[in-house]
């Protein structure tokens, strides 16, 4: 029986040696023939330098008038009536053509998802129809959504009465975060003003179609930034997500159909319905389109908030608009490109990746929310790790088991690892714990609690094992959970399976 | 044996006598039972002022009227605002019974969301941020130059004279401009601790600081010179399709 699978094999391995000479031979002469060729290669393009004239949040710096006069100087309310007037399915399409995709972090195509709203036979249903926005900013990192707020926040109700027109919605919520209250007034100021005007309220614009706007402030749950979690939460409940299906589309907010979206997703659709959506689509990479609010925190000389091409590489957002890496850029230790639930990248993977959805989930993190926390080679990297496995526990609603005890459980292990009191095993203990959190929640906050983790164990792995081991030779062996084989009590029973005796 | 082993090792005559263990007392942030004190209990009158009922039924107008509950929120922060900053048992029982709702579900209401003090706070609520982006930025210093500044309290503590409550707070937001304190509802960016100093002496003395960067920056730009937005910004129709001029 083996011989025979020997023989096989052999016979196979040789058959294979045959054809590589053979293709070796054939490419070789394909490689001939193609330098003959007198077609070029594409020129590569290179993304970012997008121009003043091509910024959508002119404002972001709030050096104008955020109330209305400044706004409609600077476009806003620019013919809005004609936007409304094209109707629904344009609204849509051109949303679909522009190649938006969701900027609160998942990134799903929002003409796609605006169109739910649309189902055939719609118009039979007597239910009142909403357009939420979620303004309840808390995920670490991100602060882009806090300078349309407050600088233009003209540009975002506009946006509701467009987008609200696009999906049919009767009236939009736009829910702040608690801790936002200068954000708010702004906001409420602007809707205030655009009533005055006549672009909101029945026959908005004099279109003859009617709508309403509401500012909803939470007060202080990271949670809420979930979508079924910020229903529950205008709801006069506490944040805790909703299982899905019924999708919000269907039973959303008061039990009508409802569309969560980003403010920096509303925000910009006016502007693209006025511009073209080819204008927009012209920016990033394919399936990566438009413009971007990047927030960039940590150890950069100047950090700032600033609005870019897709598809930057991480590298020029980081140089040219914020002075570079403290200590220059080899001096980087590591960057979370996306806000805080997306795992850490080392130095080598950061000088290499564009800033968009694409380009980051291939190199196993994520654009998130566009939160940039750059960390230089004087960071604590495993304390600040560890410091995002604290925020989890105290943010987590505590619905769901895994996540409510995991984030616990986490932050206790993340807590040890940075001192190094643990064995060796523990880090893959602790891997596996954020496998059995992660995808077994009914939000993504427990999947947020782990990827952060799960980054760090895979590009700094060897400096946890470092610490471990350093501790190790300081205070000698060390069980699971922390324990110090030194402080046991031989005179007692006391289980096997503690890892005091294991070797490092 | 377990709980035991996690903390320092016990005097060994400690140990031979063998206590049964119990559950050391949870450090969370907050309790979340409610006992009644003689500045908190039901018998304590509360009710909405002129000004605040006004509001209050603006807020509700903004609902379906069957779903008046959603008002909850904004009317209990109404009403922490009107009961010195904290919200106080006989304000929860208000709102339940301006809205019309069960008051339990109130109580669920105000220890699940972290901006309601169910406790009494100082005239001036310094929260300072110390997740991870501040962190990088030096808030640790911050928080201890806080704490120190006010006389050695601690996280959660209130000083002596009342007049200044301290705490630890997740992510506000302002990560762009970390390290910050929020103090009441404003936003104190850029810190160092000598601006810290500064702005707390400003507060101890009753006045009130300018809110936002310290450092001279305005919002979120670049502290070295803009690198964009520096043309004027383009006006109504510019750069639009020719049917939208």
């Amino acid at each position: 029986m083996t011989s025979t699978m020997l023989k096989a094999s052999s016979s196979s391995s040789q058959a294979l040696l045959r054809t590589t000479r053979f293709s070796k031979q054939f490419r070789a002469k394909l490689r001939t023939s193609r330098s003959l060729a007198t077609a070029a290669e594409p020129p590569v393009r290179r993304y970012g330098g997008l121009k003043d004239q091509d910024r959508i949040f002119t404002n972001a710096y709030c050096r104008h008038d955020h109330g209305i006069k400044g706004a409609m100087s600077r476009g806003d309310w620019h013919r809005t009536k004609d936007i409304i007037l094209k109707g629904d399915s344009w609204i849509i399409q051109n949303i679909k053509d522009s190649g938006l995709r969701g900027r609160g972090g998942a990134g799903f195509p929002s003409g796609l998802k605006w169109s739910f709203m649309n189902k055939p036979g719609w118009e039979k249903d007597p239910r009142p129809r909403y357009l939420v926005i979620n303004a309840d900013e808390g995920e670490p990192g991100t602060c882009k959504d806090r300078e349309i707020l407050r600088g233009d926040p003209h540009k975002l109700i506009e946006g509701c009465l467009v987008a609200g027109r696009g999906m049919n919605a009767t009236a939009a919520y736009i829910y702040i975060r608690g801790e936002f209250y200068q954000e708010a007034s702004h906001v409420q100021q602007a809707i205030n003003e655009a009533y005055a005007a006549g672009f909101l309220g029945k026959n908005a614009c004099g279109s003859g179609y009617s709508f309403d706007v509401y500012v909803h402030r939470g007060a202080g749950a990271y949670i809420c930034g979930e979508e079924t979690a910020l229903i529950e939460s205008i709801e006069g409940k506490q944040g805790k997500p909703r299982l899905k299906p019924p999708f919000p589309a269907d039973v959303g907010l008061f039990g009508c159909p409802t569309t969560v979206a980003n403010v920096e997703t509303v925000a910009v659709a006016p502007t693209i319905c006025r511009r073209g959506a080819s204008w927009f689509a012209g920016f990033g990479r394919a399936r990566n389109q438009g413009t971007k609010l990047y927030c960039i925190s940590g150890h950069v000389n100047n950090p700032c908030v600033v609005e870019e091409e897709m598809s930057i590489p991480l590298k020029d957002l980081i140089e040219k608009h914020c002075g570079g890496v403290i200590g220059g850029w080899d001096n980087l230790l590591g960057i979370v490109p996306g806000g805080s639930s997306v795992p850490i990248l080392p130095i080598d993977m950061c000088s290499e990746v564009l800033m968009d959805y694409d380009s980051l989930k291939d190199a196993g993190s994520g654009l998130g929310t566009g939160a940039v926390i750059v960390m230089n080679k004087s960071t604590d990297v495993v304390k600040a790790i560890a410091r995002f496995s604290q925020f989890y526990k105290h943010e987590s609603c505590g619905q769901c088991t895994p996540c409510r005890e995991g984030t616990t459980w986490m932050m206790n292990m993340m807590d040890r690892m940075v001192e190094g009191r643990g064995h060796q095993r523990e880090i893959d203990m602790l891997l596996e714990l954020t496998k059995q959190v992660e995808g077994r929640t009914i939000c993504a906050l427990g999947d947020a609690a782990a990827w952060p983790i799960q980054g760090l164990m895979r590009h700094f792995r060897p400096e946890v094992e470092r610490r471990i081991a350093e501790f190790r030779a300081k205070n000698g062996a060390v069980g699971f959970g922390g324990h110090l084989a030194s402080a046991a009590d031989d005179t007692l029973a006391s289980p096997d399976n503690l890892g005091l005796r294991l070797p490092a | 044996m377990l709980s035991r082993l996690t903390r320092s090792t016990p005097p060994r005559s400690l140990v031979r006598r063998r206590f049964i263990s119990s559950t050391p007392s949870r450090k969370s942030d907050a309790l979340f039972v409610h006992r009644d004190t003689p500045y908190n209990n039901p018998k304590i009158a509360f009710e909405f002022n002129e000004e605040n009922m006004k509001r209050a039924q603006d807020i509700i107008s903004h609902y379906p009227p069957q779903y008046k509950k959603a008002a909850v929120i904004p009317l209990l922060d109404l009403g922490q605002r009107q009961n010195k900053g904290w919200t106080s048992i006989s304000v929860m029982n208000y709102v339940a019974n301006l809205l019309g709702m069960p008051p339990m579900r109130v109580y669920e209401v105000a220890t699940f969301y972290t901006m309601f003090n169910r406790e009494p706070i100082g005239q001036n609520f310094v929260q300072v941020c110390t997740t991870t982006p501040c962190m990088l930025r030096g808030s640790t210093e911050i928080l201890e130059t806080v704490c120190e500044h006010l006389g050695g309290i601690k996280p959660g503590q209130t000083t002596a004279d009342g007049k200044f409550t301290v705490v630890e707070v997740e992510c506000q937001g302002a990560c762009s401009n970390a390290p910050m304190f929020v103090v009441g509802d404003d936003f104190y960016e850029d810190l160092t601790p000598q601006s810290t100093k500064k702005i707390l002496d400003a507060f101890k003395k009753g006045e009130k600081p300018k809110p936002g960067p310290q450092s001279g920056r305005k919002t979120s730009e670049n502290s070295a010179g803009l690198t964009n937005l520096t043309t004027k910004p383009y006006g109504p129709g510019e750069h639009c399709l020719p049917e939208f001029q």
